[in-house]
């Protein structure tokens, strides 16, 4: 929901009118994915409206401010390469996360294509696309390792998750002529923490943005 | 009134004419039989230089609307108060790029380019619809420009899936079969708002006041100061005269608003028998030629966030060409 809400952000503002369409696709898919499983939990709406910041359990990577085209097509690279080898993964067991996940996997699928073909534009195009692709890169790095923090309840092996998605992502962005980020992949803060609540201070701006006219009308149905 | 057959061999005959004038003369003929009998101009047929000029004007200035009419509603994305209303609007704000898409390729099909186009817009040589130039100030207004704005929209442009111009025609079939969507969610959306808290009748109520004129405004200058109505009927570009799709609107939303609860802020809105239709108030016309001189409360803004994605997405745009470039070229060696 979160991410969806970030790309949602791009609306009106891509460099090609191509690049309308697929953001507002991939933020859609996401979104109708942050539904089901809100709708598994309670009320989607109570829980996407009327939550504080400490209640989220969003990864850090995806409340990440857009930054520019590359920020954002990293952000897409890291995180829909994790989810489409989770769901994969989920696709395959029987849990209760089964049927989403083999829903799910076909539209990540599409998404993880798309970062990967600009994530080889940008990086193996331009001087200066090269550049800003290497400072994105490198700036969400440290966001990476939180994904593979065990989550309650998700019966998946995260140690082989995590092993998959390195060679996955090591190998597009070597094809983009990008180098592996070489930083830690979390800090003391990052590790695990979006997970526990604790979030970046962009998240909270973007909550207040997000929850306003809901929360200006109690009780209001839309 | 001829048969395609008939014309086809017209055609031909045209072709073989040897005098550039007389061939010409013969050529402009067959268009005009064509027109006449209601068939469609394709691409490659021969058209005459301000047929082409104004549908590149007209098409352009349709694309150019949905590019900038993302602008409004793009606006209370981020803020929509439920997530079904979220994704709706994501989806509809999408559309609208895909039909940017749609009718920039219809124009690129009369010889011009996308890039071309894009850049008489930044820099002020084409226009967009007047409408897109008022702000979205509440939630409610994304229900007004759904219900008004693309009511106004499909009324308009139902009539051109008929247009002689068949690539614009086909266009708008496929573009007024989504915008029918759109305004009945609109319609949904402010059904909702009248029906709910007092807070948000009221703010349903506002943005229909806000909405309703500059909607109206939306069907062009009166018939008598159309300056290029006469022609684009006789090229039957356009089949109905402002005035009369102007009037449609009306007699449309009168009975909507009645079934949403809500009221028209004209007072000499009334139903004519004699007439058999809703006569309505005066249209204030200074400011709808302000708005479409630059002077409206948004077109500023407009334009300025249009070329800053557009510049800001250069490099964007420049490396995937490099990156194109390279593929094309180690094919090449590959070969």
């Amino acid at each position: 929901m979160v991410l969806s809400h970030r790309l949602g952000e791009w609306a009106g503002k891509a460099p090609v009118l191509e690049e309308e369409v697929a953001l507002a696709n991939i933020a859609l898919d996401l979104l109708g994915q942050a539904r089901v499983l809100l709708s598994m939990a309670g009320d989607e709406d109570e829980l996407a409206y009327l939550r504080e910041e400490r209640d989220f359990r969003n990864l850090q990577l995806v409340e990440q401010p857009n930054g520019d085209f590359a920020h954002t097509i990293t952000r897409q690279l890291y995180f829909s390469t994790y989810q489409r080898l989770l769901y994969a993964e989920l696709a395959a067991g029987d849990g209760q996360f089964a049927p989403l996940a083999a829903k799910a996997v076909k539209e990540v699928a599409y998404h993880q294509d798309h970062a990967e073909q600009w994530t080889l534009r940008l990086g193996d195009g331009t001087a200066e696309s090269h550049r800003r692709m290497r400072e994105a890169c490198e700036a969400l790095w440290r966001y990476t390792a939180e994904m593979f923090h065990p989550v309650e309840g998700v019966d998946v092996n995260w140690k082989d998750l995590e092993t998959s998605w390195l060679e996955s992502v090591s190998a597009v962005l070597r094809r983009a002529t990008l180098d592996v980020p070489e930083g830690p992949r979390s800090g003391a803060w990052t590790a695990g923490a979006g997970r526990q609540g604790l979030h970046t201070e962009p998240f909270g701006r973007m909550l207040a943005e997000m929850q306003h006219l809901h929360r200006s009308h109690p009780g209001a149905s839309w | 009134m001829a048969t395609a057959a008939e014309h086809r061999t017209a055609r031909a005959q045209a072709d073989g004419t040897a005098d550039e004038a007389a061939r010409t003369a013969a050529y402009e003929a067959v268009f005009d039989a064509a027109v006449a009998a209601d068939e469609r101009i394709e691409p490659r047929d021969w058209m005459p230089d301000a047929y082409r000029s104004t549908l590149v004007r007209q098409i352009a200035q349709h694309a150019h609307s949905e590019i900038i009419g993302m602008q409004p509603e793009a606006n209370w994305i981020t803020r929509a108060p439920s997530l079904r209303r979220k994704a709706i609007l994501m989806a509809k704000v999408q559309d609208e790029a895909g039909h940017g898409l749609y009718l920039y390729s219809a124009a690129e099909t009369l010889g011009t380019s996308r890039d071309e186009l894009l850049d008489k817009l930044h820099t002020g040589r084409q226009k967009y619809s007047s409408i897109f130039n008022y702000p979205t100030l509440t939630w409610a207004d994304v229900g007004a420009i759904g219900w008004l704005v693309d009511g106004a929209a499909i009324t308009n442009q139902v009539p051109l899936c008929r247009c002689s111009y068949g690539p614009y025609a086909r266009a708008m079939v496929r573009i007024c079969k989504e915008e029918s969507f759109h305004q009945r969610q609109g319609y949904e959306l402010l059904l909702a708002l009248s029906r709910g808290t007092p807070e948000q009748h009221e703010m349903a109520q506002d943005a229909v006041n806000r909405w309703w004129w500059p909607s109206l405004m939306m069907f062009g200058p009166p018939d008598d100061e159309s300056a290029h109505s006469a022609q684009s009927m006789a090229w039957k570009i356009k089949r109905h005269s402002n005035d009369e799709l102007r009037q449609r609107f009306v007699d449309i939303c009168v009975p909507q608003a009645e079934s949403l609860g809500l009221t028209l802020p004209d007072p000499e809105l009334k139903w004519n028998e004699e007439r058999g239709h809703h006569d309505f108030g005066a249209i204030d016309w200074t400011e709808f030629w302000e708005v479409l001189k630059g002077n409206g409360p948004c077109n500023e803004q407009r334009i300025a966030q249009r070329r800053q994605a557009h510049e800001e997405g250069a490099w964007v745009r420049e490396a995937a060409a490099a990156y194109a470039g390279k593929r094309a070229a180690s094919n090449g060696e590959a070969r």
